[in-house]
């Protein structure tokens, strides 16, 4: 908690609250009345069939998406602020360029989402990213690009992480230690909201999205 | 503040390296300013009425050919909803992806359209004329063009749909452009079209990234 007050100053989420939230994509109604309450240090794992809306919820929830009922909370932080600063989403699309190299990319994301060349380093470090670094992303395997998109949730702290399946590009020595940043990110007030179809490598709340 | 320069650096890199960026721009512009006299005649004095006037055109169209790709990319790989996902307003995002197209691209044309037209004829007493005409009016094709390429976000043939958008708000653009020269040429007074062509530049430089944060807002939703 510490950790996180202290870097972002005030407006840190604290709470993630969904009400009765419902999503319609192209006409069809994915998932309607879906309830969650999340507070620091807890984590979720969404799970449901493929096509449920998994990816869907996780996009209303960032804004990205227009909830068709009920509301998003961040406990009582404004809900524009928190989508602004609060939350890192991550998706089956990185928004890595593969002409660039990892260096650059890291390194512009850090400052974009509001961390520091030193976070980045850490981050890099903690991912064992280091030989990578100077190259282009187009020559990375699926795992170590990943990790690369990883690297950018500690490469900037924000206290909401929203995931869409990370786990599976990784290998099975990655997801252990995947899940400990997970833990240590949890351990510092944050919030984990991950859609996965393996179990979460960490103890967590678990909410399935049926139609 | 400091991320806004650090996005701009970003988008100048990628609009450099975009499928060439000013390289196969500049190249373009040079193939169609070399193409006119081939349809024309070769007769001296047919080719330099027409000398500004085709670099002109030539310019617009080659301002087009880069912009195609200006918010697809990041649409497709993910990095527009991160990008969104920022305290900075959307439309300033959008806002210094059109600035960095037009340093990397808008500004090498600009560099090119005065050899361009003299290469067809056009006295070089204009070439100073033609350079700011074709920055200032690079600008407004960069903001403009960026409505376009938003508008046609997440459409089959993206970059085709953008040239059909976009050509017809180029018209006034060229008019006052291409007014502007011919009258600094015919020894007449060319500040009214250079001032319209400069307050055409700044209204799309203040409404397009309205327009444009709207049209990326539709697309990610």
């Amino acid at each position: 908690m510490v950790k996180l007050l202290s870097a972002r100053g005030a407006g840190v989420i604290a709470a993630l609250e969904l009400r009765g939230i419902g999503v319609s994509r192209g006409g069809r109604r994915l998932f309607s009345d879906l309830s969650l309450s999340l507070a620091a240090g807890q984590a979720c794992a969404l799970t449901g069939a493929n096509g449920a809306g998994k990816t869907s919820l996780l996009r209303a929830i960032a804004g990205l998406v227009a909830l068709e009922a009920g509301e998003v909370a961040f406990g009582g932080i404004d809900v524009g602020e928190a989508r602004a600063g609060g939350l890192h989403l991550l998706g089956h699309l990185d928004g890595l360029k593969p002409a660039r190299t990892a260096r650059e990319e890291l390194g512009f994301w850090s400052l974009w989402q509001g961390g520091s060349p030193a976070l980045a380093e850490s981050a890099v470090a903690g991912l064992e990213l280091g030989p990578l670094m100077d190259l282009e992303i187009r020559r990375l395997s699926a795992g170590q690009r990943r990790r690369l998109a990883l690297a950018r949730l500690l490469a900037a702290p924000r206290p909401l992480w929203l995931l869409d399946e990370p786990l599976s590009p990784l290998d099975v020595g990655w997801r252990a230690r995947f899940g400990a940043m997970m833990q240590a990110h949890l351990d510092g007030g944050g919030m984990i909201l991950a859609a996965v179809h393996d179990p979460m490598p960490i103890a967590a709340v678990s909410l399935e999205i049926t139609g | 503040m400091s991320r806004l320069s650090t996005l701009l650096g970003r988008e100048t890199a990628l609009a450099w390296g975009r499928g060439g960026g000013a390289l196969v721009a500049v190249g373009f512009y040079a193939g169609v300013a070399t193409l006119l006299p081939l349809a024309i005649g070769p007769e001296a004095q047919r080719l330099a009425s027409v000398a500004t006037g085709a670099a002109w055109v030539a310019l617009a169209l080659a301002s087009l050919l880069s912009l195609e790709r200006l918010f697809e990319r990041d649409y497709e790989d993910g990095a527009l909803d991160l990008l969104s996902l920022s305290p900075l307003p959307l439309e300033l995002t959008c806002g210094a992806k059109c600035l960095g197209q037009w340093v990397a691209t808008g500004a090498p044309l600009a560099l090119a359209a005065p050899v361009a037209a003299i290469g067809l004829g056009a006295s070089p007493a204009l070439a100073p004329l033609i350079f700011a005409c074709a920055l200032i009016g690079g600008l407004a094709f960069s903001f403009v063009g960026g409505i376009g390429a938003a508008l046609s976000l997440g459409a089959r043939r993206g970059g085709l749909l953008t040239a059909v958008i976009v050509l017809p708000l180029f018209v006034p653009p060229v008019i006052f452009g291409g007014g502007a020269l011919d009258a600094l040429a015919g020894g007449l007074p060319w500040q009214g079209g250079f001032a319209l062509l400069g307050a055409y530049a700044a209204a799309a430089v203040a409404l397009g990234p309205l327009a444009m944060a709207a049209a990326c807002r539709n697309a990610l939703s």
